[in-house]
């Protein structure tokens, strides 16, 4: 009944940039015509805390200023967020859940409190080490997060995001080329493991 | 040429104060308005602007700072939240009752304690009685063109009053969202250059800001300045017709949502305005009739025009998002039903408090405050006429 969008719940820690994974979402969408809510939840303002970022994304306006409680899609940005929050709460049965992590969507599933739809996992630590030589999960989370939503067109989305972050980076150029290759890394995961997840939820 | 962008309802609000390019800015930071003197500073540092940026050690400099610039002639504004604001009390007063034509740009957060950094309105609402005129945004949009619209009302010479533009801290502050901008030179036209008929630094005219007066003068001028807060409203009302002109989006002192056959209508000010809408809209496909008043301005408060626009239904939620502490109901619930009562609008009223220190409002609050208002008239079932919504509920003891 509620026309709202399609509507994504980030999980992460203060310091990991989910918040700033939120705005970069909201901010490609809006290049692609889209209308576009991207906000933070702010808890005790320290590192570590677990943090809530959202993203609602809709071809009409979108009016709703409430948090998000029936997702569509959910991104946990911090694996040991799984034993103290429960990331799956109003997941839609016919969402999906993206984790980071090294564990695979088996081992991973028992985490996630009996949810039966899609789960994905990915490798944001090895990826960032691979790519920017420091532990930056935010990008591949990114990535992950359009190729499960397929809220815009994956070639679209690289264009955009090498102008994001010439204006994110403008006073660290040196840092784009690497997060542009961990977006690249994170699609090419999942050009195979998503259409896998596809077919076995088929 | 409207400018279709993004951003957050701080940044829509530092990008208007650019293409205003006030005189003066004296600002304090605190959470969660700071962002809008940062980017200021940095639009001034790049050379984007040429306001003179005042840091100032506490909001009660930064208020006083902005006053004394404004009485030496120059457009003035300023930046807070929450205790900034408490902390400005005293200048707040002197400000309005100086007839300070300046702007302050109020990003709403509750005050302590317990101590918090979230969205309510106990800080603008505890500055209502300060004689500022007040208004209040439902989104990024909103804080923009209130911003754009807020000297030409100030400045007015009927009004000559201060006025506080005030949006819903991290809910519309932080939130990136779609909006429309306007060129720099279609807002500069329409705020114009600030030319005061009388200000402290012109020698062929001098004046006193801020005398002593005595017994027989003083309260004429206090009613002079209930006169200016009166007429201001017919004053926003002009400038909101101008600004349609150049905007194509239309302001008035509240707005009506789907009222006209309404027997339920939700009266409800900022960002959750948005909120009750979307729910309206889902209640109306079940065939309630039901509708939202958004009220944009409380000060001055509308009581006569929101009465009339409440006359036809049957009963109205009036929605506070902060506490009197009065043991009688919110700032908002004690005045629209005193203005019920005036005008001889004998309707059912709720007074709910919601949202305080940030707590979340959703559609699903909204669908239940309209359940108890039909089960009130249609049933019979009495409720409470001041309560709370979205309260934990209350755990039983354990054994």
């Amino acid at each position: 009944m509620m026309s709202t969008g399609y509507e994504i719940r980030w999980h992460g820690r203060g310091g990991q940039g989910a918040k700033t994974a939120a705005l970069l979402l909201a901010d490609v969408a809006f290049k692609t015509g889209k209308y576009v809510q991207g906000f933070p939840e702010y808890g005790p303002e320290r590192m570590g805390a677990p943090i809530t970022a959202f993203n609602r994304i809709s071809e009409v306006p979108i009016r709703v200023h409430s948090n998000i409680y029936t997702p569509d899609l959910v991104v946990v940005v911090d694996e040991t967020l799984l034993h103290t929050v429960d990331v799956t709460a109003g997941l839609k049965a016919d969402g999906a859940v993206i984790v980071n992590t090294a564990m695979s969507e088996a081992e991973v599933r028992p985490l996630l409190g009996g949810y039966q739809g899609r789960i994905y996992t990915v490798d944001a630590r090895k990826i960032s080490m691979e790519c920017l030589g420091k532990y930056f999960p935010n990008s591949p989370m990114l990535a992950a997060a359009v190729a499960v939503s397929k809220v815009m067109d994956k070639d679209e989305f690289i264009a955009d995001m090498q102008a994001s972050y010439q204006h994110k980076f403008a006073k660290k150029p040196e840092v784009i080329e690497g997060n542009m290759k961990a977006l690249k890394m994170t699609l090419e995961v999942f050009e195979n493991t998503a259409d896998e997840n596809v077919e076995k939820s088929a | 040429m409207a400018i279709k962008d993004r951003m957050s309802g701080n940044e829509a609000v530092a990008y208007a104060i650019r293409q205003v390019n006030p005189d003066v800015m004296p600002a304090f930071p605190i959470t969660p308005s700071t962002e809008i003197p940062q980017m200021v500073s940095t639009y001034i540092a790049n050379g984007e602007m040429d306001t003179e940026f005042i840091p100032v050690e506490s909001e009660h400099s930064s208020m006083s700072a902005a006053i004394g610039s404004e009485a030496a002639g120059a457009r003035s504004l300023t930046a807070t939240s929450s205790a900034g604001l408490a902390l400005m009390w005293e200048e707040l007063l002197l400000a309005a009752s100086n007839r300070m034509p300046l702007v302050l740009t109020l990003v709403n957060r509750t005050l302590s304690g317990p101590i918090n950094i979230n969205c309510d309105h106990s800080d603008g609402m505890g500055a209502r009685d300060t004689g500022w005129i007040q208004i209040y945004a439902e989104n990024n949009q909103e804080a923009y063109d209130n911003f754009i619209q807020a000297y030409p009302i100030a400045e007015h010479a009927d009004v000559h009053l201060p006025v506080m533009v005030c949006q819903d801290g991290f809910i519309t502050s932080h939130a990136v969202e779609n909006i429309e901008l306007m060129e720099d030179g279609v807002v500069k036209d329409f705020v114009g250059e600030y030319e005061p008929e009388e200000y402290l630094l012109n020698p062929g005219k001098p004046i006193a800001v801020g005398p002593y007066s005595v017994s027989n003068y003083a309260m004429e001028a206090k009613k002079n300045q209930e006169i200016a807060l009166e007429r201001s409203k017919e004053v926003i009302l002009q400038v909101a017709e101008a600004f349609e002109k150049i905007s194509g989006r239309k302001y008035g002192l509240f707005e009506e949502y789907r009222t006209e056959d309404a027997d339920y209508i939700m009266l409800i000010m900022g960002s959750a305005a948005g909120t009750a809408k979307q729910a309206v809209d889902d209640l109306r496909l079940q065939g309630k009739k039901v509708g939202v008043v958004k009220l944009r301005v409380f000060r001055p408060f509308p009581a006569k025009e929101l009465a009339k626009a409440l006359s036809r239904c049957k009963a109205v939620a009036i929605m506070d998002r902060c506490e009197s502490y009065n043991g009688n109901g919110g700032p908002l619930g004690s005045e629209v039903t005193s203005g019920l009562y005036r005008n001889k609008v004998m309707i059912e009223t709720v007074n709910y408090i919601y949202g305080l220190a940030g707590r979340d409002f959703t559609v699903n609050e909204v669908y239940d405050v309209f359940a108890q208002l039909e089960n009130m008239i249609e049933n019979g079932q009495q409720a409470e006429q001041y309560q709370y919504i979205g309260l934990r509920k209350q755990e039983a003891p354990s054994e």
